[in-house]
């Protein structure tokens, strides 16, 4: 009788996510400021670049594809450190962390959510940019593909730096110092796709390559990211 | 085997048998350093491309080596440490951050210093280079999250989960010459295949290898006893130790 009322009681594993999810969403509808700064450092730090390079549509033709996407790992870094540390000042991530449930779904719930919330609208934006970058209409498309498959994994393994820093006063620096080099590989074959559409070559091998990388931070990513949760909260 | 990986946990029983290894490890990697340094640059052949300038070569492989090994051995240890919370292990992790960040500062340095004569530029964005400098800051951000974490044990297992991320970076280097056409040569040595170069020439950077692993040793050795009497200092076998050393 009794263990039948648990069965019933405990939540399924995709009920788990849904509700971490929503949970998510919700607060950060709440804060809409937090939500529109991020992407107005985007566009802020993308216009940097003609004003203080060179507004010459060559240079913008070449260098736009890599303004974007470094412009968005910025974004992506700023909105960062708040991915648990709300939740860890409440006590709610201590929460989390104590239900049976595994961890590292309810992580990837958190980290979907994130990736919603701040990947999905420079997402949206990155076209608007990619126009004032004087980058063509086909470019502008394998432009969004990379950031289709690149802004999960910014939010994925930032995830690590923002777990392993979220009980320290110096997070934000932190978090840029840890993952930042890690966000390296992903960043030279997000630009190079485009590079590599821009000058009429085939895209395949790196689409593929971005796609091993999403893959491969899809699957260890939460994993890390719950067990470096777990060592913040331990003392 | 396994009695000796068990007698790795007292970090008493390491302290003292890394006393006795100590003076071996420093005497040979001086003999070796100086023979082998003696070797490389006087007596082995010179490149019959690069004239006398590839003799960087003989500080630059050794070195560029020692941090990619010193940055796996800290992942290794980093995994024994979480899994077996084993103290030593996390001690090595610290021990061995700095002293990997600056073998891999020394490889980009002389690797700087010796494409000046050959590429005719201190630096170029290249696969193997950037990946090097990545794993320069992938020691500085272990450095920094050791730094700000106070407690000992905690920044010991946030800094082996970094290694353990941080270990993605190692066959990108590894591979980098052979995944994408790059300046940089080829690696020089193969376990696998008998090296291209004459024996005259390699033989003296095999010294010159041997050389740097027992320096590690050394260093590394120093470093960590150096830690366990930091962090066992509440112990009693410490407290005897120090309080000998202050008698004498």
């Amino acid at each position: 009788m009794n263990t039948q009322i648990q069965a019933t009681m405990a939540p399924s594993v995709s009920h788990i996510f849904i509700t971490v999810l929503k949970r998510d969403l919700t607060l950060s509808y709440r804060r809409r400021q937090d939500l529109v700064n991020p992407m107005i450092f985007f566009v802020i730090v993308v216009s940097l670049f003609p004003l203080g390079v060179s507004p010459e549509k060559s240079f913008l033709q070449e260098a736009g594809a890599g303004v974007v996407w470094v412009a968005a790992l910025l974004a992506t870094l700023l909105s960062l450190d708040s991915l648990f540390r709300s939740d860890f000042e409440d006590g709610s991530l201590e929460q989390i962390i104590l239900t049976p449930q595994p961890l590292f779904i309810m992580v990837l719930a958190k980290i979907f959510a994130h990736w919603l919330v701040t990947g999905v609208p420079l997402l949206i934006l990155s076209p608007m940019l990619g126009v004032m970058m004087h980058l063509e209409f086909e470019t502008i498309k394998v432009l969004m593909l990379t950031l289709l498959l690149g802004t999960p994994v910014l939010s994925l393994v930032g995830a690590i730096g923002a777990a392993l820093t979220v009980g320290l006063r110096v997070g934000g620096v932190l978090i840029s110092l840890l993952i930042l080099p890690l966000y390296i590989p992903v960043l030279i074959f997000g630009t190079g796709t485009v590079q590599a559409a821009a000058n009429m070559l085939p895209i395949d091998g790196y689409i593929a390559l971005m796609g091993a990388i999403f893959a491969l931070s899809l699957t260890m990513s939460p994993i890390a990211t719950a067990a470096a949760l777990r060592i913040s909260l331990s003392n | 085997m396994w009695t000796f990986f068990h007698k790795l946990g007292s970090p008493k029983w390491f302290y003292d048998i890394s006393g006795k290894w100590l003076p071996w490890f420093a005497v040979a990697s001086a003999i070796l350093l100086v023979v082998g340094s003696i070797w490389a640059l006087a007596f082995a052949p010179a490149d019959y491309q690069q004239g006398n300038s590839f003799r960087i070569i003989y500080i630059h492989v050794p070195s560029a080596i020692l941090a990619q090994s010193c940055f796996m051995m800290m992942a290794i240890a980093g995994a024994i440490g979480l899994i077996w919370k084993m103290k030593l292990a996390d001690m090595f992790v610290k021990a061995a951050a700095p002293i990997g960040a600056s073998f891999t500062f020394m490889a980009l340095l002389t690797g700087a210093v010796w494409g000046k004569p050959t590429w005719g530029t201190w630096w170029v964005w290249d696969a193997r280079l950037t990946s090097m400098l990545i794993l320069l800051f992938l020691y500085f951000g272990i450095m920094a999250l050791q730094s700000a974490i106070e407690d000992a044990a905690t920044a010991a297992k946030a800094s082996a989960v970094l290694a353990l991320v941080g270990m993605v970076n190692i066959p990108i280097i590894k591979y980098s010459v052979e995944w994408w056409n790059t300046l940089h040569q080829p690696a020089t040595f193969k376990l696998t295949e008998k090296p291209a170069m004459p024996a005259e020439m390699w033989i003296p950077l095999l010294v010159m290898m041997i050389g740097f692993y027992c320096f590690f040793a050394t260093v590394i050795l120093l470093r960590t006893r150096n830690e366990i009497l930091e962090r066992e200092r509440r112990t009693n076998w410490v407290k005897k130790l120090v309080s000998k050393g202050a008698a004498l």
